[in-house]
């Protein structure tokens, strides 16, 4: 992973991160063009849809982080909130104070 | 010696490695998973022990083809396993861990539920230990609430085997359903233990609270025992497939947001679980075949992802992904290996995972449930985005952490152990034939055609894609200092507070009742003081010169009445 130069490391030149993530591009586009030219062998009707997987995949985490980030409003809480003293009888609200 | 039980040799290995210390404890440890393999190998197919019990047979050994396939399989976890862990100078955990890898292996060759039973339990002991070994006030109170858990596991399958039994089925672990008699009971046992929704909480809880090592015992034992105990007991019901396919979505989600990476991993491990669970619902023989090599190949990609996490904290003392990064700077050699695991368990092509992914993946299109089918295929790409993606890169890439600076490569042994598992998940995902010619069918199953590859490689790349951009756009969630409220939660907090709110409420009433029945008590305590007190009306003295009286007056007066 180095690149030679102990103090200087693959990805602290901004020019590599720009190639992978140029590599990942065409490497997608490829994957899709050859569902042109590849006749997939298919199991269910769907399958058999033009870039069927590229799009469920692309769209399933999309979802899935949008959904997450919004999960994240119910049930994350503070880092502490099973370690600190629980909330005492009278002051329940406390409860919903423990959202960040 | 193996005639006695296929796990003796793990067993005597934990007695030695409590004793012995140096190289002989590390000639323990690695000779005895080594020797429990070659047991194996010396089995014939068929019933080995059997003898009556209280008018029950019990059936301490019976081999057969799944039996082997996961005593193999747990022999090669607990050797890789103890490589891991070669550099350690702990007994209790070399003790629990080879005990714990015995227990697994014993459950496995069980015939029947009453000895299936005793080694259910002795899982659930020996692995708290390695919680324990932590040695924290948090892993101790994490390791109780596990231990309650998995020892309750134990005595539903008990209670289930004895009303079981009780109608007339014998203890015979065969293929029980949930129409037998404690079947229901039977299926919750098992399905605690392969942490079914909503039973889960203690996987996700007690896992990351482990020692650097234990976890990666953990990770590989329990849940694969409970994956072959649904697979023998009840292969093709059709509840399995849903709530599989339940097992396969909703951890993803928190895999997301999850902080501690070794917990990410955990909620990975339920997702992967949730493949095995769907195949045996399934039932044909693609999917049972699929669900267990997918078990095979889970306990070494997961293992080797543990093992990489499990390095990071060892180097460095710290597994929140919002305080890692940048480490492949210092430990590049684990970040490849753990880029090997990332790759396995997304099932990219050439690596273990495709290959028994893929086998229930089909098998669910092929029984035409679509709906399971694209929860698969969502958790497909699930997977990769939060194992695959986000485990190595907030660990090591991501911004530079301050462990950078003072990082550096696991001790050899910790290499040793995940080169190991990344060879073997290399080494299967090529050549997947011997794998497949130890399950239990023969499908002829090749995964390896250019529609499937093909489709695979879309949707990794595309997930990749879409991390790539939610990343570069900012929409991606940060790594917080955080935990997230799950169903433990009902009983770290909701249960304690019900319980204190529920005394609060009640003390009231019970002041008032303990009021009302001192004053009570003190009235009557006065009423008979009054009466009987020191002066009382019952405690006056009277003089005898009264009684005389008294006396003589009544005489008088009966003398009168005598006359008249």
């Amino acid at each position: 992973m180095k690149d030679g130069n102990e103090q200087r490391h693959l990805f602290d030149d901004p020019r590599n991160v720009r190639r992978v993530i140029r590599s990942l591009l065409t490497v997608c586009v490829v994957l899709v063009g050859l569902d042109l030219v590849v006749h997939r062998h298919v199991e269910h009707a769907w399958e058999g849809l033009f870039a069927f997987y590229a799009l469920y995949g692309f769209i399933a985490c999309v979802l899935l982080v949008l959904l997450a980030k919004e999960m994240r409003k119910i049930v994350m809480r503070d880092e502490d909130y099973y370690t600190q003293a629980p909330p005492s009888a009278d002051s329940e609200h406390r409860e919903d104070s423990g959202d960040v | 010696m193996f005639e006695l039980s296929p796990a003796i040799p793990l067993f005597a290995g934990a007695v030695l490695a409590g004793v012995a210390r140096g190289p002989a404890r590390a000639l323990v440890m690695l000779i005895a998973p080594m020797l429990g393999a070659y047991g194996i190998s010396q089995f014939e197919p068929g019933i080995t022990s059997q003898f009556e019990w209280l008018g029950n047979t019990l059936t301490p050994i019976r081999v057969d083809g799944l039996a082997v396939l996961f005593g193999y399989l747990f022999h090669l976890a607990a050797f890789i396993g103890v490589v891991y862990a070669l550099h350690l100078k702990d007994p209790l955990q070399d003790v629990a861990a080879l005990a714990y890898a015995g227990s697994a292996v014993g459950a496995v060759f069980a015939g029947d539920l009453i000895t299936l039973f005793v080694y259910w339990e002795l899982l659930a002991a020996t692995s708290a230990l390695l919680v324990f070994a932590r040695r924290t006030g948090d892993s101790l109170r994490t390791g109780m609430r596990y231990l309650v858990i998995q020892v309750g596991s134990g005595v539903l399958l008990l209670a289930g085997a004895i009303i079981y039994a009780a109608h007339g089925n014998g203890l015979d672990f065969g293929h029980i359903g949930l129409a037998a008699p404690g079947g229901w009971l039977i299926f919750l046992a098992f399905g605690i233990k392969a942490a079914f929704p909503l039973l889960h909480g203690w996987l996700t809880d007690a896992y990351p609270a482990a020692t650097a090592t234990g976890t990666v015992f953990l990770s590989a034992f329990t849940t694969k025992v409970a994956i072959y105990a649904l697979a023998r007991g009840f292969a093709g019901t059709e509840a399995l497939i849903y709530i599989g396919a339940l097992m396969t979505c909703f951890p993803i989600f928190y895999a997301v947001i999850e902080n501690d990476l070794r917990r990410v991993l955990a909620y990975s491990l339920i997702n992967q679980l949730g493949f095995m669970v769907v195949g045996i619902g399934i039932g044909t023989e693609l999917a049972l075949n699929g669900a267990v090599a997918h078990a095979f190949n889970d306990v070494i990609f997961k293992g080797l992802l543990m093992m990489s996490m499990g390095a990071v904290l060892h180097v460095t003392g710290e597994i929140r992904g919002s305080e890692l990064g940048g480490l492949y700077k210092k430990m590049p050699k684990t970040a490849i290996l753990c880029m090997v695991g990332a790759a396995s368990i997304s099932a990219f092509p050439l690596f273990s995972g495709f290959v028994s992914k893929s086998m229930v993946v089909s098998a669910a299109i092929r029984e035409g449930h679509t709906f399971v089918w694209l929860a698969l295929l969502f958790a497909s790409a699930g997977v990769f985005h939060h194992a695959g993606i986000k485990i190595p890169f907030f660990a090591f890439f991501a911004h530079d952490s301050r462990f950078v600076a003072t990082a550096h490569e696991p001790p050899r042994n910790m290499l040793v152990a995940m080169a190991l598992a990344a060879l073997l998940c290399i080494g299967i995902g090529s050549f997947p034939g011997t794998l497949y010619s130890l399950l239990p069918y023969d499908t002829g199953y090749t995964p390896y055609d250019v529609s499937h590859v093909l489709a695979q490689l879309q949707l990794l790349a595309f997930s990749a894609l879409a991390f790539t951009w939610l990343k570069l756009a900012h929409i991606y969630p940060p790594e917080l200092r955080s935990v997230n409220l799950d169903i433990e939660w009902l009983y770290r907090r909701v249960a304690p507070n019900a319980i204190r709110l529920t005394l609060a409420k009640l003390a009231p009433i019970d002041r008032t009742l303990r009021d009302r029945s001192v004053m009570l008590l003190d009235r009557t305590l006065r009423s008979a003081a009054r009466h009987y007190g020191a002066y009382g009306v019952f405690a006056r003295a009277w003089p005898t010169g009264n009684m005389a009286i008294w006396v003589a007056a009544l005489l008088g007066l009966s003398l009168l009445i005598y006359y008249v």
